[in-house]
């Protein structure tokens, strides 16, 4: 038990949710017959979800200051089909469009924020009457008809990483490289800890926890390369994924790293005592719903497209 | 009934875990007067009213209650309220969204055939009213009251459950002054009709107005009782009793190095933003210079800490006019961000309510009011936020497993050196500590004294907010006492005596 603490370090119930994913996969995998834990399926699980975890993000952060938004869904219907009709309207390209549709998503978070952090009026009415409006916006200004959104959009709900490079390594290589590039990561960062663990206390720590991490997450994530990069010719790690990841990385900073983020924590844990720190909370409780709102349309765009039409 | 009193509390003692809050405290109250009980912040005087109402259950403390003669066993308020002992309390109870009617029924309604009958409780309700002298629509929604009205029509919700013991814990702690004469004159219009009124006050100018009978609790102990006559107090008893502790040695000998006046404030005026017209400070003018311990010395309600947080960005109240110097330069400071940045910072006297967050890690609570210091390119930089906790932790000497763990899982006294730490971290030359004891067993207080001697030390402007006389006799080097929103004195600390200080407290000079 020592060592595994070691390991993984003091706090183990961290680890609930990651330990019931795996006996989820394996469970699945074993009534499926083997079809969970295929190259297609994990393809697909991610472009088909995508837009689900890119809502989280956003939506971490409004529960976390005490609040909820319930327009997500509206929003993100609205700021798209603004971009569809001005897109094809004014044959605008397809970042003009998405331009487009992250103003709209700016604009009706500005609007919802404005009434909880200045009217006082609770996220959770607000964004209630939010969902009404966006909705009602869509069918208005589309009169109830689809539109098709410019085609390059496909790509970032459906796409994969191009193929290029040898064949010899038997996998797409953008996704090899993908995996590898993580893979460095977590050993410098994991390297970089080791080498200053002992800054403060002036005892180093031991080496072997950091060599067991490095293993496991480099067989997790080499696996996970493997399954993504070896799939059916044509397919790789898809594009939503890596937007994800992209934005997964930016929001750790945000939340983590920045003030803004120390803040949402702060108004979240004692609005009160958070005000007598000097956190702007009417400001906090602003920014938050409007980068929730920005976030929803963003979600349209890694939204899968081609299976859902 | 046994000798003409109405309720005898007789050897209550009540102990917490760690703390003895009562002991052996007797309390005898004869029908149909109205009967005061005062001590210091802390007392009791709260404990001992709630073994009476039964908030603390019949066996989980010693002692007898004796009520029209009959020995009682309260196991919970309804208990206690069916016996016609009503208790109203210093924050008041009822629901602002729902009308006068359906507060003073709460739980009481009266019902008929399973349904409520409104027409009978509106009925009931304007003859309440009209007992207390409020003249309101049963239908009005309390939150559109006033606070003084909601108070009366908290009597009116204790009279429908035909009270005969009725207690006010501090009923005018709240109120503005025609408030406040209109709720005494109706406390004696009660008497008349036979109920009996346990006031806990400390003001005690109230006290000599209504009360026939006075009690003093001091640290969980009856000190004396009195009979009042003819609505007249001996204020200079009463005030000995309440405070007539020895003082021991339980502060740290210091030589106060005393430099150039760093805060002035002068004609500072803050209005209640819950109560129109009631001000919080009424021309607060005071100094404080660097190295120095200022201390103010009020009692809770007195607006020591609406002053202080009106000073600290209008973080209370309403801001009616004023100016402050610093270093000689007038400043206008109108967002606690300000207030940091003009090197404030001001340690609130709730420290799980106002203090923390409990959710955070002592790191990062240390530098959570200067995030702006440890920032790499804009970014947080975690080792630079290690180093500033361990620094603390090492100077405050903070008991902790590491500094990566939750402030909820510290004591109070390393929970307050944490809250300092992340005020120190702001870099501070004016510190305002209200009440920073609070809570503290004896070893972390007496390390806080010492700490607070040090930051004296680097030159800083040290205000010290308490309601503890000893802690400020031992601590300031200049008192200020504060009574209803008003400096009443100005005293430096050598010549001060504890019997001054309270009697500048509780009565306006």
């Amino acid at each position: 038990m020592n060592y595994i603490k070691k390991v993984l370090g003091e706090d183990l119930r961290q680890y609930t949710m990651v330990v019931a994913l795996a006996a989820l996969i394996i469970i699945f995998n074993i009534a499926s017959g083997g079809k969970m834990v295929t190259s297609s399926n994990f393809q697909n699980l991610i472009s088909g979800n995508a837009y689900v975890l890119v809502l989280a993000l956003g939506m971490l952060m409004v529960i976390v200051i005490g609040q909820i938004d319930l327009s997500v869904g509206s929003v993100a219907g609205f700021a798209s089909m603004v971009m569809a009709i001005t897109a094809r309207q004014f044959n605008l390209p397809w970042y003009v469009a998405i331009l487009i549709a992250l103003v709209i998503g700016m604009i009706a978070g500005a609007w919802q924020g404005f009434f909880l952090s200045r009217l006082g009026i609770p996220g959770f009415i607000t964004t209630l009457g939010g969902m009404m409006i966006f909705r009602g916006g869509v069918i208005w200004i589309s009169n109830s008809i689809s539109v098709p959104v410019p085609s390059e959009l496909k790509w970032f709900g459906a796409g994969y990483l191009p193929e290029w490079g040898p064949a010899f390594t038997g996998m797409n290589n953008s996704t090899l490289l993908l995996g590898i590039i993580a893979i460095a990561v977590f050993v410098t960062a994991q390297l970089r800890k080791f080498t200053h663990s002992g800054d403060v206390t002036g005892k180093k720590e031991e080496f072997w926890p950091y060599a067991v991490r490095i293993g496991i997450v480099s067989v997790v994530i080499g696996y996970a390369t493997w399954l993504f990069g070896s799939g059916r010719v044509g397919t790789s790690f898809p594009i939503p994924g890596l937007i994800l990841v992209i934005l997964i990385i930016l929001y750790y900073l945000i939340t983590e790293r920045t003030s803004f983020g120390r803040h949402v924590y702060a108004v979240g844990g004692n609005k009160a005592a958070a005000e007598l720190s000097g956190v702007n909370v009417k400001r906090t409780y602003f920014l938050t719903m409007l980068n929730m709102s920005v976030l929803a349309a963003v979600a349209f765009d890694v939204y899968n497209k081609k299976n859902r039409g | 009934m046994s000798d003409g009193y109405i309720l005898q509390m007789k050897n209550i003692t009540k102990t917490f875990p760690g703390v003895k809050a009562l002991s052996d405290v007797t309390l005898e109250v004869s029908e149909a007067t109205i009967h005061a009980i005062c001590g210091e912040n802390g007392a009791g005087k709260s404990t001992l009213m709630k073994v009476l109402s039964g908030v603390y259950p019949y066996g989980s403390y010693d002692g007898e209650i004796i009520f029209q003669g009959k020995k009682m066993a309260f196991k919970n308020i309804k208990d206690s309220e069916r016996a016609g002992i009503v208790i109203i309390h210093q924050e008041l109870t009822m629901i602002p969204e729902l009308s006068v009617t359906e507060n003073i029924f709460m739980g009481n309604e009266i019902v008929e055939k399973g349904l409520i009958n409104w027409e009978k409780q509106r009925k009931r309700t304007r003859e309440l009213l009209k007992e207390v002298g409020l003249h309101i629509d049963p239908n009005a929604i309390i939150k559109n009251l006033g606070v003084g009205q909601q108070q009366l029509v908290e009597i009116a919700k204790a009279l429908s459950k035909n009270v005969k013991v009725l207690i006010l814990d501090e009923p005018t702690s709240s109120l503005n002054e025609s408030d406040s004469e209109n709720l005494l004159r109706l406390m004696i219009g009660l008497k008349k009709q036979g109920i009996t009124c346990i006031m806990i006050s400390h003001k005690l100018n109230e006290i000599a107005a209504v009360s026939d009978y006075v009690t003093v609790i001091r640290d969980g102990k009856t000190v004396d009782g009195y009979a009042v006559e003819a609505g007249r107090v001996d204020e200079n008893k009463i005030i000995k009793a309440m405070v007539g502790r020895e003082i021991e040695n339980r502060y740290p000998e210091h030589t106060p190095k005393i430099g150039e006046v760093i805060l002035e404030v002068s004609d500072w005026r803050v209005e209640d933003a819950k109560v129109p017209g009631r001000m919080l400070c009424k021309n607060s003018a005071f100094h404080v210079r660097a190295g120095e311990i200022v201390g103010f010395a009020g009692l809770m309600g007195a607006g020591r800490t609406e002053l202080m947080r009106s000073l600290f960005g209008k973080n209370m109240g309403i801001f009616r006019g004023g100016n402050m110097k610093i270093r000689g330069r007038e400043v206008k400071i109108n967002s606690v961000r300000e207030a940091i940045r003009n090197k404030i910072a001001y340690v609130p006297e709730d420290r799980k309510g106002l203090g923390l967050n409990l959710l955070d890690t002592i790191r990062k609570t240390v530098v959570s009011a200067n995030l702006d210091t440890i920032k790499t390119k804009g970014l947080l930089d975690f080792d630079k936020e290690r180093a500033a906790s361990e620094k603390y932790r090492d100077s405050l000497r903070i008991k902790c497993r590491d500094v990566g763990v939750g402030v909820n899982t510290l004591s109070g006294g390393n929970q307050q050196k944490v809250v300092l730490s992340k005020w120190m971290f702001t870099e501070p030359d004016i510190l305002i500590l209200d009440e920073p004891i609070r809570g503290i067993d004896v070893g972390a207080k007496y390390e806080i004294y010492k700490l607070i001697h040090e930051l004296a030390d680097q030159g800083k402007a040290i205000i010290l907010v308490s309601s503890e006389l000893p802690e400020l006799l031992g601590m300031a080097d200049r008192i200020y006492t504060i009574f209803e929103g008003s400096i009443t004195g100005e005293i430096s600390a050598k010549e001060a005596t504890q019997e001054m200080l309270m009697k500048k407290m509780t009565i306006t000079a």
